[in-house]
């Protein structure tokens, strides 16, 4: 009940301009040239300082892109994308290999901790209770600009860096993995962002290794005309365990901006890789002027038996989100699973939903994906589950739901389930539904307010969600949850 | 940059083509529309995977051929007596081609749709404006014949639609192509009952393309019952379109096992308040026969009810496929839909492919959907076996009741039984095979 209470304060006390990490950052920034060509693929390798296979890699992702044509078949409505009127690299000037925080730019620094982001690690031992400690690589424009607890992490044999830097230290790891599951030739999005990725994190757990910490990252876009690119690549050797968070916000501008990110899991024999997103860009103004387009490519590939991965997602900004994480059950007795909670208010777009690939015996997976629509957005649930020949005995379950807040807004839900095995087992259901008036009436007539009630109640409809969150995720997402509703209630 | 790709037309588009330019002089009526469809079908060409609609059918890989179309063979085509239902009145289409027996008196009003169409007091696209749907668009380009049934106001009666695509015993052709529409008008409070049969040549690959368009007046019931036994080797493409006025009700069950390739899509559109639909789906496939059913429902006003149940039972190879689509416009508040595709899969190879979808507008609305999809259970296999059955026929026991519930809506006594009896007679097959 506290939470819920302090749900609706949280709502009562923000403006109707609700979104509070619009801020600019006013810090130099060392920027591409505009427009994308081979020269900045190269400009872009040469600044991460890259070997020559990564270059090479990268211009065949590129001339391979210039082949492809941009995909219309989902059900968001967008201008034109000019990809010749963005930077493709942006970094905040002097940021080269800080040694410290204190060589860090402390206008960055300002920026992080406006965003509730802790980069000092004192600050967090110094806590009482140390044992929420997290990791944090914070992402700005095209580079991560620090890393924290890398000593510690290093000391259970934990590799956690900025990608750019793996490619220096651990390159036999990186050339290993690196596009393995998003191959280059993937997508029109994913083939873009091979070529001109920037940076992102490399993580590595070694075998048997229980991550001792939450490994986050925190991504920021701050520049005008930027498109962002990560790529963030995860490996769990055999029997280790870890759990990732990741977190994004940008400013308010009246452009749109692209961010199109390719995340690679790789869980082997026995590990399991939990994955959380708290997605927040901008998501444009009421008008639907402005706003993040989120085309990100993120999937796992349960390679090793009895490896499990699961992504858990909360979305709530951006102006069009199109994304799928998806799992490849390819070890035997391999489990994915996908949570998902994705709120789309004012002008908002959201397509976005899963693929469960079962492709060996004894294979599991679980959907649960719980949309809600209000103002006049759109909001898609599209989700794949397939069975091949060989994947004998493979189970899901997915349910997905769908509220509406409101008359003008849309909840659309387009599974595609495909068995080519008799002894797979699938079960699917779906719905999609208002608030019942019973149930409200049910609530105000025991002395809440309707916004309390509905604020109730919609905790209670993502509630299945929010239990597979990280405690600290799982409050801010409760906040979330309301701020994005606010102004719809009523 | 981005190139554009062109399509290579396929022999069968470009047959397509050649034969609608040799014919087109002797085709009845409707020539706008005719074009209109035919330049759609120049423009896109058959639909590929790529196709949403058609991503489970690819009708651009599965149509290898245009064949010609035949008339009616001399001899005059009968439906078989394999289904029994009450006596009542039998409309034949030999080929697409309405024949009317002469001593048959129906109390509604039949025309031949080539002299409605010749007369302009019949559209080919009335129901389809907004769908331009390839598979009616190929259906608006060729067909020649069919009906037009008018159904008077407050009437009660029933009809069989006996279609059969056969040839002359003599005739030695592979492959031909029968296309006909029929379009039913009923009027305000009328009871229909529309058996409609689909048969033909076991031993051509023919390609069948038959519409009936249902419209349905104020408080008109009707119950529609299609069941598909075509030949083994046909192509079977058909469409049902319907259109519900202001408290009617239908309900209409697709009972499929014909076909090696057999595509039926349902249109339904609510023009009225509080229409009530009820769409079915029984199939039972085996080889590597293909059978799709397509649906999309549209609640375009307010205080619609639709229920969906769709059951399929594929064998050895066999695919099957569910695409439906409950679409609520905005305002259409009060909607109620409820879906479901259950699957049993009996063979190893066999496959399912499921793609329930709402698509929601409107926000004070109740809809749902289920599919599932997997082998028969073996615990209940194992209490029936316990209990002396042999597996087989435990099998057969739960795949009757699994199908049963589907036929629960066939009024007619005798039809639901010979349906059911057509169940039994593929189980049967199943087990001496």
């Amino acid at each position: 009940m506290a939470a819920v209470k302090e749900t609706v304060e949280t709502v009562k006390t923000i403006d109707v301009d609700q979104y509070k990490y619009g801020f600019v950052t006013d810090i130099e920034s060392e920027l591409a040239p505009k427009g994308l060509n081979e020269d900045i693929v190269r400009y872009i390798s040469a600044k991460k300082d890259e070997p020559a296979w990564l270059l090479e890699w990268r211009l065949e992702a590129f001339r391979r892109w210039q082949t492809m044509i941009e995909p219309t078949w989902s059900r968001v409505h967008y201008p034109a994308i000019d990809f010749q009127d963005l930077h493709y690299y942006s970094a905040p000037k002097n940021t080269a290999g800080p040694k410290s925080l204190d060589e860090v730019d402390p206008e960055l620094l300002r920026t992080y901790e406006k965003l509730g982001i802790p980069l000092r690690e004192q600050e967090i031992l110094a806590g009482v209770e140390p044992k929420n400690r997290v990791a944090v690589d914070a992402v700005f424009d095209s580079v991560s600009v620090v890393t924290t607890f890398k000593e510690e992490l290093k000391k259970a044999g934990v590799i956690f860096c900025p990608i750019s830097e793996a490619v220096r230290e651990h390159p036999e790891l990186v050339q290993k993995y690196l596009g393995t599951v998003v191959p280059t030739t993937d997508n029109f999005y994913a083939t873009l962002n091979s070529a001109v990725f920037s940076d992102g994190s490399f993580v590595y757990i070694p075998p048997g290794v229980r991550c001792p910490m939450e490994l986050s990252t925190y991504f920021r876009i701050n520049e005008q005309k930027t498109g962002q690119f990560e790529r963030t690549l995860i490996i769990a050797d055999a029997g280790s365990y870890v759990s990732y968070l990741e977190g994004c916000t940008a400013p308010k501008r009246d452009e749109n901006q692209l961010h199109a990110a390719v995340v690679e899991l790789i869980a082997l024999d026995d590990a399991e890789i939990k994955y959380s997103t708290v997605q927040n860009w901008y998501p444009g103004d009421s008008e639907g002027k402005g706003g993040i387009y989120n085309f990100v490519t993120k999937r796992g590939d349960c390679r090793g038996a009895r490896s499990k991965i699961s992504w858990t997602q909360v979305e709530t900004g951006s102006a069009i989100t199109w994304k799928y994480p998806s799992c490849i059950l390819r070890g035997e007795g391999s489990s994915g699973e996908f949570y998902s909670i994705a709120i789309s208010n004012g002008m908002q777009q959201v397509d976005s939903g899963t693929k469960m690939i079962h492709l060996g015996k004894n294979t599991t997976s679980k959907i649960i994906a719980k949309g809600i629509a209000a103002g006049k957005s759109d909001n898609t649930y599209r989700g794949q589950v397939s069975a091949h020949r060989k994947a004998t005995g493979a189970r899901n379950f997915t349910n997905c739901d769908s509220l509406l807040i409101g008359q003008e807004c849309g909840a659309h839900t387009i599974p595609y389930i495909e068995s080519k095995n008799a002894s797979a087992v699938f079960e699917h259901e779906a719905t999609t539904s208002k608030i019942a008036e019973d149930q409200l009436f049910y609530c105000m007539q025991r002395g809440l307010d309707e916004e309390e009630a509905v604020a109730l109640i919609v905790n209670g409809f993502v509630k299945d969600v929010l239990q597979q969150l990280p405690m600290e995720f799982a409050v801010e997402a409760q906040k979330l949850i309301a701020i994005s509703l606010e102004g719809s209630v009523g | 940059m981005a190139p554009t790709v062109v399509q290579m037309r396929t022999p069968a588009e470009t047959a397509l083509i050649e034969r609608f330019e040799a014919e087109k002089a002797g085709l009845p009526g409707a020539a706008a529309e005719r074009a209109a469809a035919f330049e759609r079908l120049k423009a896109k060409g058959l639909p590929s995977k790529r196709v949403e609609a058609y991503h489970y059918t690819d009708l651009r890989a599965l149509m290898r051929q245009a064949p010609e179309a035949i008339l009616p063979p001399n001899t005059y085509l009968m439906p078989s007596d394999r289904i029994c239902i009450e006596a009542i009145p039998t409309i034949m289409f030999g080929n697409g081609k309405m024949q009317l027996a002469q001593d048959i008196a129906l109390p509604i009003s039949v025309r031949a749709i080539g002299d409605a169409l010749e007369s302009g007091s019949v559209t080919l696209n009335s129901a389809f404006v907004k769908l331009s749907d390839p598979v009616v668009d190929l259906n608006t380009i060729f067909c020649r014949d069919g009906a037009l049934l008018e159904v008077p106001g407050g009437s009660k009666l029933s009809v069989h639609l006996a279609f059969v695509d056969d040839l002359d015993e003599l005739d030695t052709k592979e492959t031909f192509s029968v296309s006909s529409r029929v379009i039913i008008n009923v009027g305000a409070g009328a009871e229909l009952l529309v058996y409609e049969s689909h048969e033909g040549s076991q031993r051509s690959r023919y390609q069948s393309n038959h519409v009936v368009e249902l419209i349905l007046g104020e408080g008109a019931k009707v119950e529609h019952i299609r069941v598909n036994t075509a030949g083994n080797e046909a192509l079977v493409l058909s469409t049902l379109a319907a259109s519900l006025a202001a408290e009617a009700e239908l309900m209409s069950l697709n009972f499929s096992m014909g076909g090696a390739v057999a595509r039926h899509q349902s249109f339904i559109t609510y023009a009225g308040e509080n229409a009530k639909l009820d769409l079915r789906g029984a199939t039972m496939i085996r080889g590597r026969q293909h059978c799709d059913n397509t649906l999309v429902v549209d609640h375009a006003v307010p205080h619609g009810t639709s229920r969906e149940l769709f059951r399929t039972v594929a064998d050895d190879e066999a695919h099957g496929v569910f695409q439906g689509k409950i679409i609520v416009r905005p305002h259409a508040q009060k909607t109620d839909g409820q879906m479901a595709s259950n699957a049993l899969l009996l063979g190893d190879e066999a496959a399912m492919s499921n793609k329930p979808e709402l698509e929601i507008f409107a926000d004070d609305v109740v809809c749902a959907h289920g599919a599932t999809c997997g082998a028969l259970e073996e615990s209940q296999l194992f209490y029936l076996m316990a209990r002396g059955l042999p597996r087989v026929e435990a099998e057969a026991l739960l795949v009757e009741a699994f199908l049963g519930e589907v036929l629960e809506a066939v009024s007619d006594e005798t039809l639901r039984d010979s349906l059911a009896m057509l169940i039994s007679e593929w189980l049967a097959a199943r087990q001496a095979a």
